[in-house]
């Protein structure tokens, strides 16, 4: 008895999307067998973690506060799939755009106008350009593993901004908290609605989904990431470069995640911390699989994600379990999105006769 | 050594007309296979007889090879039987017909590479190791029938015609009762094929029954004493090759006549299009073939075909034409521009246009439509498919009707993926698409590799037809029929060397496939 794979037809739209409603469906099945195991009612569980972010305005407010750095990054890590680049340290370049933008707010404190802020942005897009390019230069002239590389150089990331918020950022004034002085006046978003948390960096995130979906649909970069990804002899013989491609999507994508990251201290935590990400950039790498690399598909696998975060919160007040199921229930949902696409790609047969042994009939 | 003319008139098989009262070796009855809304058979027989050298003729997508897997047992049929030896064959798998002693040479061929040649035959052998008995084994039966093979040897050294001897071989270990050849004589050399020949006719005399699939029709009036015809899916006929002439063979397999390309053409000599200077490269890996001291003057207005067996470095050449594998300055020019240090777009906008060997994944992208085929040579700014950075998807489908029309590409309705398209319909479009820039300069690598000939015809009239407008055209191929068809010289590749194009009516068969084995001679006397 064997194990067949085999590759089936086409590959279609109405397919994939399925593929992705039926893994969040056995996500949610898991989670309940998972609430079970912890000793919580499984319905109550389920309620409060997928449910409930849904019904009150609070929450509501909250999903998409945290959709915001998930749609952005998950947005700039689509491009890197699609062109067949591994990123996987968007949560480095995040924290680089944190730690770029926030320069001017913490080392010219008085600095206020209406330049301050687009500095504050342009300066988190450049860090975490430049800080995507370390793995994009290192992968075209060593061939290196961008995975590795640019997962090692997140956690770099991460102890350079626990390092500067407890050395040389610290605020002076903080009574020796491990955080930076708080930001004011121009350097903080406008609230969309006075007395929320949202903030005016939500259009951006609005505004990014539509121009991500031109480029990549309509322009000739765009095409060309397309070709290089499905076919690479195909691009090089289009003459589109490889290498070009590499820096490019590495560079959108830092952006992406960099201008998350300084919207987040901006926008919503107001100066810099130890933490300053529940795991965005790791997350957003499940938002893009389970929006199918779409621009807009992205943007609803975002909310999906965010609702998981608030879900633990309130699983966590409600029925008493860990807020770490969050995590988990994320990973079980990225291992569903796989393992439904694997079976949508191919087909799998048990079969029965062995291999070189006569059939009947003989 | 002694060439046998191809036309020669020697045509005695083992078994010439099957013995009455004997079961058939095959019997295929009324098969029909639908793929979803495609019908691939519709009420096809095929008999072949005990020793009987039987033709399996049509185009490409005439149902040949699904014909094939069906009797090879990789496809179920959905109406219809299949009798071997007279006895029904109810269940269908690859293992129950290796049991029954069917065996098949493919046309791409399926050895490992980095395994020797005893270790590629022992994994066919079910239970047999690569041990000393077995190359001892293999030794005999490559000594009985005149089958040159080394077990020993690296499976990765061996050329394309030595390959198929492995292939063959490991067939003949099999204790065949019928073996099926698709395109046997595709990589082989005039005169490889003749010793191919041999070893078939001999096979014959011992009672294998052999299915020969190839679209070469006068090897089948030499060699095959029937041929059953397949035209969109259906039986046509069986007729007896050696009664039918090679005009009454294809008009039976295309339906209608086929296209002859005119003769006589003049060609002037004008200036110099491309020119090669002293090009040598490096192997460039471990499976590559070096370029030796390539020279090559083109001109415009004319053909100038190479010729040789695949693997010789003809890819290579290509490569370093097309700029996908650099070159550096002093060795290439394109009206005397050096363009050697050039990429591949910029070389295009100095009007070089080229068609590589493989289409899926190289010329195009099996998944991307037609209209955005289009766009991966087609991206210039004189083309009008990009502004501004952004693409304009419908001039470029419309681009696309347009070659679709002119070069009578035959797809589905709208605009559908590449993959989609049947191998002689998506190489018209890819040789269309380059042929519609009008480029000072066309490079193509096997423009009719496992393309019907129909299809064939038309691309090779299309070529001539650009080289008369006033183009280069530098044909690479392994086809020889091709070569003489439409070169006006002709030169040969062999080990990485090119050899000095002659005049097409200097040139003979022979004397090419003299020039393919240069390179192994020089060795052969060193």
């Amino acid at each position: 008895m064997r194990l067949e794979v085999s590759l089936r037809g086409e590959r279609g739209l109405l397919l994939d999307t399925l593929s992705a409603l039926v893994a969040l469906a056995v996500t949610v099945a898991i989670a309940g067998l998972i609430f079970a195991a912890l000793g919580a009612d499984p319905l109550a569980g389920l309620h409060a973690f997928f449910l409930s972010p849904l019904l009150d305005a609070w929450s509501l407010q909250e999903v998409a506060v945290k959709a915001a750095p998930l749609i952005l990054i998950g947005l700039g890590l689509s491009l890197c799939y699609r062109a067949n680049v591994w990123n996987i340290g968007a949560e480095g370049q995040f924290t680089a755009g944190a730690l770029l933008g926030s320069v001017p707010a913490v080392l010219f404190p008085d600095w206020q106008g209406p330049l301050v802020l687009p500095a504050m942005l342009i300066l988190g897009m450049v860090g975490g350009m430049a800080y995507a390019a370390i793995p994009a230069f290192l992968k075209v002239r060593f061939r290196a593993n961008e995975i590795l590389t640019s997962l090692m150089l997140a956690y770099v990331a991460l102890l350079v901004l626990d390092y500067l918020v407890r050395g040389p950022w610290r605020d002076p004034m903080g009574f020796n908290f491990p955080e930076s002085r708080l930001f004011t006046g121009d350097q903080r978003l406008l609230r969309l609605v006075e007395g929320t948390r949202l903030h005016a960096g939500l259009l951006l995130v609005v505004a990014a989904v539509p121009l991500v979906w031109f480029v990549t649909r309509y322009t000739l970069a765009g095409f060309s990431l397309r070709v290089i990804g499905e076919a690479p002899r195909a691009g090089a013989f289009a003459g589109f470069s490889r290498a070009r491609i590499t820096y490019a999507v590495f560079a959108a994508c830092g952006a992406l995640a960099g201008l998350a990251g300084i919207l987040e201290i901006a926008g919503t935590v107001g100066q810099l911390r130890p933490v300053i990400s529940p795991g965005y950039g790791f997350a957003a790498i499940i938002v893009a699989f389970l929006g199918r690399l779409s621009p807009l598909g992205v943007a609803m696998a975002g909310l999906v994600l965010a609702v998981s975060y608030i879900g633990a919160e309130a699983a966590q007040v409600s029925i008493g379990v860990s807020d770490k199921v969050a995590r988990v229930i994320q990973g079980t949902l990225l291992f569903s999105v796989l393992a439904c696409d694997a079976l949508a790609r191919y087909r799998l047969r048990l079969v029965t006769t062995p291999a070189g042994a006569p059939a009947a009939g003989e | 050594m002694t060439v046998e003319s191809a036309t020669s008139a020697e045509t005695t098989t083992g078994a010439d007309a099957p013995a009455k009262g004997l079961a058939p070796r095959v019997a295929m009855r009324a098969i029909a296979k639908s793929f979803g809304s495609v019908r691939a058979l519709t009420g096809v027989d095929l008999t072949v007889m005990p020793g009987e050298i039987h033709a399996l003729l049509g185009e490409n997508g005439a149902g040949k090879s699904t014909l094939v897997k069906i009797l090879y047992g990789a496809l179920k049929p959905d109406s219809g039987s299949v009798e071997f030896d007279g006895e029904r064959i109810a269940d269908v798998s690859p293992a129950a017909a290796r049991s029954r002693g069917i065996v098949m040479v493919f046309q791409h061929f399926s050895l490992f590479e980095a395994l020797s040649v005893a270790e590629n035959i022992a994994l066919a052998l079910p239970g047999r190791r690569a041990d000393t008995a077995l190359s001892e084994e293999i030794r005999t039966i490559s000594r009985r029938y005149g089958l040159a093979v080394e077990p020993e040897a690296s499976v990765a050294e061996l050329d394309v015609g030595a390959r198929q001897r492995v292939e063959l071989l490991r067939c003949l270990m099999q204790d065949p009762r019928l073996l099926i050849l698709d395109e046997p004589t595709s990589v082989l050399t005039p005169q490889e094929a003749d010793k191919l020949f041999e070893v078939l006719r001999r096979l014959s005399a011992e009672g294998c029954s052999i299915l020969y699939i190839t679209h070469r029709l006068e090897e089948v009036r030499q060699l095959c004493s029937g041929a059953t015809i397949l035209r969109r899916g259906a039986f046509i006929a069986h007729v007896d090759p050696k009664a039918e002439t090679v005009a009454s063979l294809a008009r039976a397999m295309v339906g209608s006549d086929v296209p002859v390309i005119a003769e006589e053409r003049v060609s002037e000599r004008s200036e110099i299009a491309l020119s090669v200077r002293d090009l040598s490269l490096p192997r460039p890996g471990l499976f590559g073939v070096a370029l030796k001291d390539v020279s090559l003057d083109l001109h415009a207005g004319e053909i100038v075909a190479i010729a040789g067996v695949a693997g010789n470095g003809q890819r290579e050449l290509f490569d370093a034409l097309s700029g996908e594998q650099p070159v550096g300055s002093g060795v290439l020019f394109l009206d005397e521009v050096d363009i050697g240090t050039r990429g591949i777009a910029a070389r295009r906008r100095a009007g070089l246009a080229l068609v590589p060997e493989e289409r899926n994944g190289h010329a195009a992208v099996p998944g991307l439509a037609l209209g955005e085929n289009i766009v991966l040579t087609r991206h210039g700014r004189t083309d009008g498919t990009v502004g501004n950075g952004v693409v304009r998807f419908s001039a470029a489908r419309r681009l696309a009707a347009r070659i679709r029309e002119a070069f009578d590409v035959r797809a589905g309705e709208g605009d559908p993926p590449a993959g989609s398209l049947s191998g002689g319909n998506l190489q018209k479009f890819v040789v269309g698409r380059e042929i519609d820039r009008k480029p000072r300069v066309l490079v193509v690598n096997q423009p009719t590799w496992g393309v019907d000939a129909r299809a064939a015809n038309e691309i090779r009239a299309a070529l001539i037809a650009l080289a008369r407008q006033g183009s280069a055209v530098l044909v690479i191929s392994q086809d020889l029929d091709e070569v003489f068809d439409i070169a006006d010289r002709i030169a040969v590749m062999a080990d990485g060397r090119l050899s000095e194009p002659q005049p097409r009516h200097d040139m003979t068969r022979e004397a090419v496939g003299r020039l393919m084995t240069a390179g192994e001679e020089a060795e052969d006397a060193a």
